[in-house]
């Protein structure tokens, strides 16, 4: 008997699942995830695998979350254990109280098991190997059948599911039917043979509501599609190869002309990175829109293109899906670690706009906006993902399109304009905004030609090595930058209920967790204003809100707190009123992380610092 | 020397081609590269060649990397935009600028260093892509810019101008070209005008990827005795398969050659070429024949010129994308956005 009573709880859980990557369990376990929505009540899973095809450990945590709190909780209510690898680890990550699901065909001594967990073994391969013969089926259904007794245990309605099955194996009756069996196979056995509800169980709401379940990296790309984007260049890469596999297909339902059959995109799988910038930099220089997927290795790679791009104006969109660095890093893992390298990329003095989605939704319309930007700012737009958002299913709001939404081509010169007799200079501040006037190559057959260089060079693209002429240059693309700011997405601000004198600075794939620290954070009574910042260049109301607060908490998924030293360092702020809170062991950052460490810092204040102020 | 204005004047009895466009035309800048350098030389055949196709300058793009031969588009079409990119990343370049608008003509220019070393990789996968595009090389054998290093294209066992011997061995990018499936391939010396001009007009008209490797030497770094690109070297070892004497267009050709000495090469599109036989028995629709004839002469020293390789049937890139004939940049919201509607069917497949 557990000393320890085992934890009860309704919608308000956590699932692992740990298993053999390439076992085939990765749709089991997402069936399973679904099916919980299904019921109304919110889920939230992420993928923890390792950088491997086949055999090394990886698992699939389901956050099951009726208040829909969408971040990584932290801790196990209920391993479900499917690889020895990994067993010890697993039992002990699982909370006290918490339940232990394993395949109890080969018994197991005592000492592999713990006293305050309640232990279910139902034995899968036994069920496995006398219904199936062919190893691969054996494999497969296994899954399947432990997903049906994680459906009796946990009190979910078998209807749901087999409906998913069904919309899963449309027109593939023989798979359907097979699937359906499994399920039954295992929720029978439960029912048969285990206590079943446990303590954790599944209750049908009504806390979805329209939302959807869609990967970063999918949104991401279908955000490609609807903003116009016709030439795709990327080089594989973990976590940002599924973003150019999905801009594909996509593409092939949504961009073949309905009459001819052919393509309204190109997609390049470059040699390396250098070319895929390279490709997207040409044919952005020539009037399509263009894009490539990355992750921080590649940026490396793409440096001495992006400083082009800044440079000669031309522009270009970069999805960058980070991951935990600095080189090869953790491939597998998330961070938000480039924002310096972004920022800053290539030598001699530069600066590149990023935005920073928090989330699928916010992917797909900052994707489609960067097009957008590029093109009316000319020069490189950062969309930051990170592995976090990018490879997870995420709930998040419907996606939505304006129909009389055109695009922003951005200040081009038409063949019209130039015999019009329009004063053509391609690096002529003809608005005081600091954007020139750019030709696409072919436009006019006298007018509007020019030399598109990496070299200095003057108002009108001609070569020149003059001190004055270059500073000029370098002057107008700072007044370029500053147009920038008021372009890109800006800041949203959520106060608290009452006053303080606090807030706390976040951005990206942060922001489930932050949210719901801030409950935390409330019933152990600090109260803080929070902004998140969507895009650098930074909006004027960052260096307000700044102001507006004694300390200003900036939490971030990597080691040198890099937003804060780029907040620093843009907006001239006093560092020791921003407070790095920081998570970067590769895992995403979890409410309870921030709470902990803001609600630590905040009682540390309030006991003796202020009064010596006050004093 | 760019400070220097090209006088606008011209001779008012210059000839004029079927467009009524005159050599200046095709002129540009004035170039700032060193008297008597093959690299001017390539620029006036380019020129030559664009007039006497009567093509409408603005139509072409012309991509460069870095590099004194990079320089050279400022000084040629000075109607059409130019890009002098990045170091060795031409072929990138303009594969993005080729896939935006199937339209232009893509005019890639590069060096030996930029090709041969920092940009090999590129080179190699433009090629083997089958992108759309004249790619010549301005092969010098040398850096010029940074003041005389060997270059991939050094021969082994020629010294440079400081007396070092080149021990590594040479990469020969038309060998290169023919492996890697480039379906028009020519060796030419810049110094030999009456062969250069009909082959990059003929590269031009090709449809799919044409690499012409132009030998021209650098009289400041690599001219001198022991150098296997000099002047003096190359008239002496050039072994020409052919000369291409006539381009047409669909016509049937009408030049009077006594029989057996000219071949009639037709292409996809149905454009012809006459080429002048020099070696009675090269075959230049012979890709596998091509490759073993280069490296026979080329182990005994020589330095086979003329068109090498066309394929009759050559594809590019937009064709195995499946691409829409219209310019993918001419295309807009109407054409490229799925609209509410698909959007309301994603959102509902995700639920």
């Amino acid at each position: 008997m557990p000393v320890q009573s085992p934890i009860s709880s309704v919608n308000d859980f956590v699932v692992r699942f740990a298993n053999v990557n390439g076992s085939g369990s990765a749709s089991a376990n997402e069936l399973f995830a679904r099916s919980i929505l299904r019921h109304g009540v919110p889920v939230s899973p992420r993928n923890i695998f390792p950088s491997n095809i086949q055999g090394l450990p990886t698992w699939y945590e389901v956050r099951v979350t009726e208040a829909g709190h969408l971040g990584a909780r932290g801790g196990v209510d209920m391993m479900v254990s499917m690889n020895p690898q990994t067993w010890d680890k697993d039992l002990a990550s699982i909370e006290p109280g918490g339940y232990l699901f394993y395949d109890s065909t080969k018994p197991m001594p005592a000492s592999k098991f713990r006293a305050d967990i309640t232990v279910i073994g139902v034995p899968l391969t036994a069920i496995t190997n006398s219904t199936y013969t062919d190893p691969r089926q054996r494999q497969l259904f296994k899954n399947i059948i432990y997903l049906g007794a994680l459906c009796a245990l946990l009190d979910m309605d078998p209807k749901l599911i087999e409906q998913l099955i069904g919309e899963q194996y449309k027109g593939k009756e023989k798979l359907l039917s097979s699937n359906v069996h499994a399920l039954h196979l295992g929720r029978d056995w439960a029912l048969q043979n285990l206590k079943c509800p446990i303590g954790l169980r599944v209750k049908k709401s009504d806390k979805v509501g329209d939302r959807i379940f869609i990967e970063g990296n999918s949104a991401a790309a279908l955000g490609a599609v609807y903003g116009g984007a016709t030439v795709c260049a990327w080089y594989p890469i973990t976590p940002s190869s599924s973003l150019a596999d999905a801009f594909g297909s996509h593409c092939k339902k949504l961009r073949h002309d309905p009459a001819t059959g052919k393509a309204k995109y190109a997609i390049v799988q470059g040699e390396d990175e250098l070319a895929s910038i390279g490709i997207v930099i040409g044919a952005s220089w020539n009037g399509a829109r263009a894009f490539t997927a990355t992750s921080g290795p590649g940026i490396s790679l793409m440096q001495e293109f992006i400083g082009l791009s800044y440079f000669a104006e031309i522009p270009a969109v970069i999805m960058n899906v980070q991951r935990a660095g600095p080189s090869t890093g953790m491939p597998t893992r998330t961070q938000q670690c480039d924002i310096i390298a972004c920022a800053y990329a290539s030598h001699g003095d530069t600066k590149h706009v990023l935005l920073f989605p928090e989330d699928p939704a916010e992917a797909f319309e900052f994707a489609a906006q960067a097009f957008d930007l590029a093109e009316r700012l000319q020069t490189t737009i950062f969309v930051m993902l990170d592995l976090d958002i990018g490879m997870n299913h995420r709930l998040c709001r419907p996606l939505k399109w304006d129909d009389a939404r055109q695009y922003d081509r951005g200040k081009v010169m038409t063949a019209e304009m130039l015999e019009d007799g329009r004063d053509f200079g391609r690096y002529l501040d003809v608005d005081g905004d600091g954007i020139p006037f750019r030709t696409y190559p072919g436009t006019h057959p006298t007018k509007g030609s020019f030399f598109t260089r990496g070299t200095s060079r003057d108002r009108y693209a001609r070569y020149s090595e003059e001190g004055s002429v270059y500073a000029d240059n370098m002057q107008r693309l700072v007044r370029k930058f500053e147009t920038a700011q008021d372009m890109v997405p800006r800041p949203l601000q959520a106060n608290a209920a009452k006053p303080t004198k606090y807030g706390v600075i976040y951005f990206g794939s942060t922001s489930p967790a932050m949210d719901e620290a801030i409950g935390i954070l409330e019933a152990r009574g600090h109260q803080l204003d929070r902004l998140r910042i969507r895009a650098f260049p930074f909006h004027s109301s960052v260096a307000s809100f700044i102001a507006d607060h004694d300390f200003v908490y900036v939490v971030e998924q990597n080691r040198d707190a890099q937003l804060r030293s780029l907040i620093v360092n843009e907006n001239g702020i006093d560092p020791v009123r921003l407070v790095p809170i920081l998570n970067y062991d590769g895992t995403p950052i979890t409410a309870r992380f921030i709470a902990n460490a803001i609600g630590d810092h905040q009682d540390q204040l309030q006991v003796t610092p202020l009064r010596k102020v006050k004093s | 020397m760019t400070y220097i204005a090209k006088p606008k004047f011209q001779h008012p009895g210059l000839p004029k081609n079927d467009l009524g466009f005159t050599h200046r035309d095709y002129e540009g800048k004035v170039s700032t590269l060193c008297a008597g350098c093959g690299h001017d030389s390539i620029t006036a055949s380019i020129i030559e060649a664009c007039y006497e196709l009567s093509i409408e300058p603005h139509r072409v793009a012309k991509i460069s990397g870095i590099g004194c031969s990079s320089k050279t588009p400022d000084y040629f079409l000075g109607n059409s935009h130019g890009f002098n990119s990045v170091h060795g990343r031409m072929p990138s370049v303009l594969t993005g600028a080729n896939l935006a608008n199937r339209d232009l003509i893509y005019l890639g220019v590069s060096g030996d260093g930029d090709s041969a070393s920092i940009g090999f990789g590129q080179f190699a996968h433009s090629i083997r892509r089958g992108v759309n595009m004249t790619y010549i090389v301005e092969n010098n054998g040398v850096y010029g810019l940074t003041k005389g290093q060997f270059s991939a294209t050094a021969d082994r066992g020629s010294k440079s101008k400081k007396g070092v011997m080149n021990n590594d061995n040479a990469i020969d990018l038309v060998a290169m070209a023919l492996q890697l499936g480039a379906s028009f391939v020519a060796r030419s010396f810049s110094g030999d005008k009456s062969q250069l001009v009909p082959l990059i007009a003929a590269a031009i008209q090709h449809k799919g990827a044409s690499f012409i490797d132009v030998i021209s030497p650098c009289v400041a770094f690599n001219n001198h005795a022991g150098s296997t690109k000099s002047f003096d070297y190359v008239r002496e070892h050039n072994d020409a398969v052919n000369r291409l004497d006539v381009i047409t267009g669909r016509d049937p050709i009408t030049v009077d050659y006594a029989p057996g000495t000219v071949q009639v090469v037709e292409q996809h599109d149905g454009t012809k070429l006459a080429l002048r036989k020099i070696d009675a028995d090269y075959d230049p629709n012979d890709r596998l024949a091509a490759m073993t004839f280069l490296q026979k002469h080329a182990a005994k020293g020589q330095i086979v010129t003329g068109l090498l390789y066309v394929d009759h049937e050559a594809e590019d890139l937009h064709t195995h994308l499946d691409t829409v004939e219209k310019p993918l940049n001419t295309l807009n919201a109407g054409d490229l956005c799925p609209g509410t509607p698909a959007l309301e069917k994603i959102n509902a497949s995700l639920r």
